[in-house]
């Protein structure tokens, strides 16, 4: 099996494992008890946070919470930010958020907050000075992922945050920080930045735990009433193993960013070239600059995605689409249409995301069979004259 | 991941009749690139005789496969045998299709309707193939008020969740759902009106219609059948002639018999042989 699909999941390191394995046997007292059984648990939530602070590049360890994934941290940042202060009523997101924002800003949107969606350009790229423009004083929130699942884009967050702060210092700054973290640094000590949000399970901890740095000017409001656990900003029991997990998780990942940098990226670009020079119906979706150095966003003109994940999966390799097909939704990918990728090449669109367990052979093999694949596929297509002047053109 | 049945596997990995045909005598076409999906079908005739069909599709796994099995189920057949099938038949001989990709059939049957339409003409009423008079519902995938009651009525769909999976209307923006709802309305409230048969008027339709319909296509095979009882929605019949021994008697039974009956009579008719 070849797993190129990281950005969706990621396998739990050796390691990650090792440290998770005590809180699910011996080790499960509650760390909130009052015994010596209960230190172990106790110093592995502290010892985690300790690593989550490193890896974010934050001051305190009293700005770091422990959450159940990626979308309860963005539910917790906005909700929490909005909830606690109800005088502004605009906020700002991007046009290429993930759901878990999206779909959380439609709701304020319901209660009547004016919402603007920034644009992107044909490459993914933000259109920061039109953010620039929507920022006013009664701005609420602003909310920008710091990369892109889909296509792998990089914002510039440091800088929308001067820009935010600039203009309106209320102003709460929230960025999922999701895709970015473990392949790029995502240090927030000197930014503007307010939140970042994370998920364990993108950078080699299991599913089911995330973290949000929560800068100490910042006021939430829970999102989560109950107990006094994460200094009561989210109640419940901690997840003892899951956030030990991340804590080692975040550890390996930040002593392993200078790999995702040289050698992943070498890696990503062999797959994106190889693929590009052999497969005359392929185009790249997103810009070549300014991206994660594991993802890359391939758009095969004329093929359907789900068609091609198909053919993919028969020979081992794992990778995934923006495909309307594949996700049981009847639209296309909204980060892809956000861009304005042509409807040519907008249903065959796959992606590939690498990690630092990917191998060079398993590449070689994608760059191998991804022509065999595209080969069949097209001869199935009703586009044939289409196919053809695309044939010709790259001969 | 789909669940999608060994035979569907089957067919979007080793597709069965893949190509054009240069000189076709009909040629269907079903969908758009812009949607997502898109269907060609070449028919070769022979008389009144399919010789020959081949496809070419845009799509997913289900789409091929649905294209690839309709192939493989029309030649050979008369075009007035082709022109009974439906998306559910497609379905069914896939062994089904998840929910959701059920408009895959459904584009299998609307290009097989787009070919056929080219051979009867315009003026005949062929189930979901669109006219000139039809009104648009759904302004973001191009179906007609005419293909959503054409979906609701051969796969007895209830719900606009549904409506979307078999049609795709109402997938995108949405704003069609309270037109489509009205559409379902307006459908069970017909057919309300028409169970609203008495016992005696039910058992003397059905006679009818077995007696005017079904018999005599039957006859023309050498065979014919006996309407021996009626309980309730069970219709007890009795195949003679060649039918009787015929080893494809239960599926004349299924797909032609009891799928008139429904049509004509009752939904929740079902057939048995004594």
């Amino acid at each position: 099996m070849i797993y190129l699909d990281n950005n969706a999941t990621t396998q739990v390191d050796k390691e990650v494992l090792q440290v998770m394995l005590p809180y699910l046997e011996t080790e499960y007292a509650n760390p909130s008890s009052m015994y010596d059984f209960a230190k172990k648990p106790a110093e592995a939530l502290k010892i985690a946070r300790e690593q989550l602070r490193d890896f974010y590049g934050a001051e305190d360890v009293k700005e770091i919470f422990f959450t159940s994934c990626g979308s309860e941290s963005a539910n917790m940042a906005i909700k929490g930010a909005l909830n606690c202060n109800k005088s502004k009523r605009h906020i700002i997101t991007t046009k290429i958020e993930h759901p878990c924002v999206l779909n959380t800003y439609k709701v304020f949107e319901k209660e009547g907050y004016k919402v603007d969606y920034i644009s992107v350009n044909s490459e993914g790229q933000l259109d920061v000075d039109e953010l620039k423009e929507k920022v006013t004083k009664d701005t609420a929130l602003v909310s920008v992922m710091w990369a892109n699942n889909e296509i792998g884009v990089i914002n510039p967050v440091e800088e929308i945050a001067e820009i935010v702060k600039s203009k309106s210092p209320d102003t709460v700054f929230f960025v999922d920080g999701v895709q970015a973290a473990g392949k790029i640094p995502i240090v927030v000590r000197d930014t503007q930045i307010d939140m970042v949000g994370v998920s364990g399970h993108k950078f080699h901890a299991p599913k089911g735990v995330g973290g949000l740095y929560v800068n100490k000017k910042c006021r939430l409001t829970p999102l989560i009433n109950g107990g006094h656990q994460e200094r009561g900003m989210r109640a419940g029991t901690e997840n003892v193993p899951y956030i030990a997990g991340m804590g080692k998780a975040a550890e390996l990942a930040k002593d392993s960013l200078s790999y995702e940098a040289s050698e992943v990226k070498r890696l990503r670009d062999k797959l994106e070239q190889g693929i590009l020079k052999n497969v005359f119906n392929a185009r790249l979706n997103s810009s070549l600059i300014n991206r994660v150095p594991n993802t890359t966003n391939i758009g095969f003109e004329y093929v359907e995605g789900e068609l091609i994940l198909l053919h993919l999966s028969d020979y081992g390799i794992c990778a995934s689409s923006g495909s309307a097909c594949t996700s049981g939704s009847l639209e296309p990918s909204h980060v892809l249409r956000a861009m304005g990728i042509p409807f040519t090449a907008l249903h065959g669109s796959i992606r590939f995301s690498l990690s630092r367990f990917t191998k060079e052979k398993d590449i070689d093999y994608v760059i191998e069979k991804m022509p065999v694949i595209m080969d069949k596929l097209t001869k199935i297509s009703p586009f044939q004259d289409e196919l053809n002047a695309l044939r010709n053109l790259r001969k | 991941m789909w669940e999608y049945s060994e035979k569907v596997l089957d067919h979007y990995r080793n597709p069965r009749n893949v190509g054009k045909i240069d000189d076709a005598d009909l040629i269907g076409e079903a969908g758009s690139l812009a949607c997502g999906d898109s269907l060609k079908l070449y028919i070769k005739l022979d008389g009144e005789k399919i010789k020959d069909a081949k496809f070419l599709t845009f799509g997913c796994g289900s789409a091929v496969a649905s294209s690839s099995i309709l192939t493989e189920m029309i030649i050979g057949k008369t075009l007035d045998e082709v022109r009974q099938i439906t998306n559910k038949d497609i379905a069914d001989e896939l062994g089904g299709l998840p929910q959701e990709k059920m408009h895959c059939s459904v584009m299998g049957q609307e290009a097989l309707e787009d070919a056929l339409k080219k051979y009867y003409g315009k003026d005949v009423e062929i189930g979901f193939a669109k006219s000139s008079s039809d009104k648009v519902v759904c302004t973001c995938f191009n179906v007609t008020e005419n293909q959503i009651w054409e979906a609701i009525k051969i796969n007895g769909l209830k719900t606009v969740e549904e409506v979307t999976n078999y049609t795709k209307a109402g997938g995108a923006c949405g704003r069609c759902k309270g037109a489509i709802q009205d559409i379902l309305n307006t459908y069970y409230k017909k057919q309300e009106n028409e169970s609203k048969l008495t016992p005696t008027q039910k058992i003397l339709k059905i006679g009818k219609v077995i007696e005017q319909e079904i018999s005599p296509q039957l006859q023309k095979d050498g065979g014919d059948i006996e309407l021996v009882d009626i309980e309730g929605d069970i219709v007890k019949v009795k195949l003679i002639g060649v039918c009787s021994s015929c080893k494809n008697a239960s599926m004349t039974l299924k797909t032609f018999v009891e799928s008139i009956l429904k049509t004509k009579v009752d939904s929740n008719i079902t057939v048995e042989q004594v």
